[in-house]
């Protein structure tokens, strides 16, 4: 079953064509790779599954719905969600507040019912502090409850923004270059951790990276992205073979005169 | 001093507090600044007179009709400039602020510029600590909910609660409104302890006052507020023996504060039982603090 469809998906912005005509789908409980070199198009794509930009021209299918017109907290509700590039936590509050509000979607209790504090919101309060702590078990972060968001280390940083998504309960998660400034033992963890949160959460995950070992470990089918333009897809090893892939990542063969 | 005069401060700081706590939830915990928050005021106080001279009802009630006429007044404001980005808003919040003040400089109705005279005078201290008391619980329990976390999400990072599916336009209205029924509120008071508006009163100096408070105070942090506006009410009158220059010495004590404290008196920090036990833990047993672990 095609959980995410984009057809036809055009981004221009002025003059620049961010993303050009580009289609792909996305099976659902599959890991979905999104490659390409800097300025492809890849972050951009994200953002326009998300709701942040709008699509020029094409459509964008989620389960069938049209998320094009969307506002981005409206596809949130769908059952997408994403982590990004550069970090963007709640870098004031802590580890496990970050969580619990990311959780806050799961519990349904309006304003009066906050502020007169009544069984309603004590019941269902209590279901996502519980919630927040199961996660915090899950991703490894436990032992750093009560540490300020801004003050974690890189790596745990990039953890909790996967935890904080996961809160959400969502079908789809997209991770935008989640192994970045990771070193190779760090990068290995990571390709278990979004193998088991896949199985455990019965996800989608959609991911764009630099790391070939990462894509091409843990990648199920693979898009490769130049100039918003899609070059190639398929498996880890029919993209690696293409001669169009390495010829935009390594350049064109040279003729050397002397 | 005799108590009579204390009273008179007690029950300003009460007022103040009031408008400060409303400002907290939108500056200290949702991060929007405003500018206009006197003009909220101004509608609390003139709705408020209205519904004790015009209409007859009793000072309560009235009160409430105050409230709800500032958050209607916000509401509209809100769907027009809410969508603006961090400084547009508070340069929009300041026009709103003035145009209200002038609006009601010439609507005769009201007494324009000259003021509205006998108005009865009903707010006492009890009656401004009970609606503060109710006030402080009310934002306290707001913010201690998912709602609160909501208003935290915004203020720290917008795009990211977004994608967390926060509804960030209806937040940022949830806490104009709310924090516009605060400051109606604190009008209304005002209005009901002088028996005298006019729209001199709710001048561009009183917006700033109420958002300096805020400042002083630690954004993000109720017991903050509360102890700002206590104080930056009370100084002037304590600064009294210093006679011209009592202004100048007020600003100088917020400008030291600020420059020894920038993240204002409490920065971030609660004043409650299991802070105050944990403070008390860690005096007794010599314990550091965890590296990182400290709120800042």
């Amino acid at each position: 079953m095609k959980l995410l469809v984009l057809k036809n998906v055009t981004k221009q912005f002025g003059g620049l064509m961010a993303v050009d005509n580009v289609s792909f789908d996305v099976e659902k409980g599959s890991i979905f790779g999104l490659i390409g070199p800097n300025g492809a198009g890849k972050t951009t794509i994200f953002n326009l599954i998300t709701g942040i930009y709008r699509v020029t021209e094409g459509e964008i299918l989620f389960e069938g719905i049209e998320t094009n017109s969307m506002e981005p907290y409206r596809v949130a509700e769908l059952g997408i969600t994403r982590t990004f590039q550069n970090i963007r936590l709640f870098k004031k509050l802590t580890t496990y507040e970050n969580i619990l509000t990311a959780c806050h979607y799961n519990a349904r209790y309006g304003l009066v019912d906050a502020i007169l504090r009544n069984k309603r919101f004590k019941m269902e309060e209590k279901g996502l502090l519980a919630q927040a702590e199961e996660l915090m078990g899950i991703m490894g972060l436990e032992d750093r409850r009560d540490v300020i968001a801004g003050n974690l280390p890189y790596g745990m940083q990039r953890r909790l923004e996967i935890a904080r998504a996961l809160a959400l309960r969502p079908k789809l998660l997209l991770l935008d270059e989640p192994a970045a400034g990771m070193n190779p033992d760090e990068t290995a963890r990571l390709m278990a951790l979004i193998k088991e949160i896949r199985d455990r959460f019965n996800l989608t995950v959609l991911v764009i990276e630099h790391h070939m070992d990462l894509i091409m470990g843990v990648c199920e089918r693979i898009v490769v992205l130049n100039f918003g333009k899609k070059l190639a897809e398929g498996t880890a090893s029919e993209v690696q073979a293409n001669p169009k892939v390495i010829e935009a990542y390594l350049g064109e063969e040279e003729v050397v005169v002397c | 001093m005799d108590w009579f005069y204390i009273k008179g401060i007690l029950i300003l700081s009460g007022i103040n507090l009031m408008a400060v706590l409303g400002l907290s939830l939108l500056t200290g915990f949702t991060g929007l600044f405003s500018f206009g928050h006197a003009g909220f005021m101004a509608i609390g106080g003139y709705v408020t007179a209205v519904g004790t001279m015009k209409l007859g009802l009793p000072f309560v009630p009235s009160l409430l009709m105050g409230a709800a006429g500032a958050a209607l007044a916000s509401f509209f404001i809100g769907k027009i400039t809410l969508n603006l980005k961090g400084d547009y808003f508070c340069i929009a919040t300041l026009g709103f602020g003035e145009a209200i003040r002038l609006v009601l400089d010439n609507v005769q109705y009201f007494g324009g510029a000259r003021g509205w005279p006998g108005i009865p005078v009903t707010t006492d201290l009890t009656t401004v600590v009970i609606i503060d008391i109710i006030g402080v619980i009310i934002l306290a329990n707001l913010i201690n909910s998912r709602h609160g976390r909501n208003f935290k999400a915004i203020r720290e990072e917008e795009l990211a609660s977004q994608t967390i599916g926060i509804n960030v336009f209806r937040y940022k209205m949830t806490a104009l409104m709310i924090s516009a029924a605060y400051a109606g509120v604190a009008g209304g008071m005002l209005g009901h302890l002088l028996g005298f508006l006019q729209p001199k009163m709710f001048q561009f100096v009183k917006s700033t006052e109420l958002t300096i408070t805020v400042i002083f105070g630690g954004l993000g942090s109720i017991s903050g507020s509360v102890i700002g506006a206590l104080v930056l009410t009370s100084l002037p009158e304590i600064l009294r023996t210093f006679a011209i220059w009592r202004l100048v010495v007020y600003g100088a004590a917020v400008v030291f504060i600020m420059i020894s404290r920038p993240q204002g008196l409490m920065g971030g920090y609660e004043i409650t039982f299991g802070n105050i036990k944990k403070l008390l833990s860690r005096f007794a047993y010599g314990k550091k603090p965890a590296a990182g672990g400290d709120k800042q």
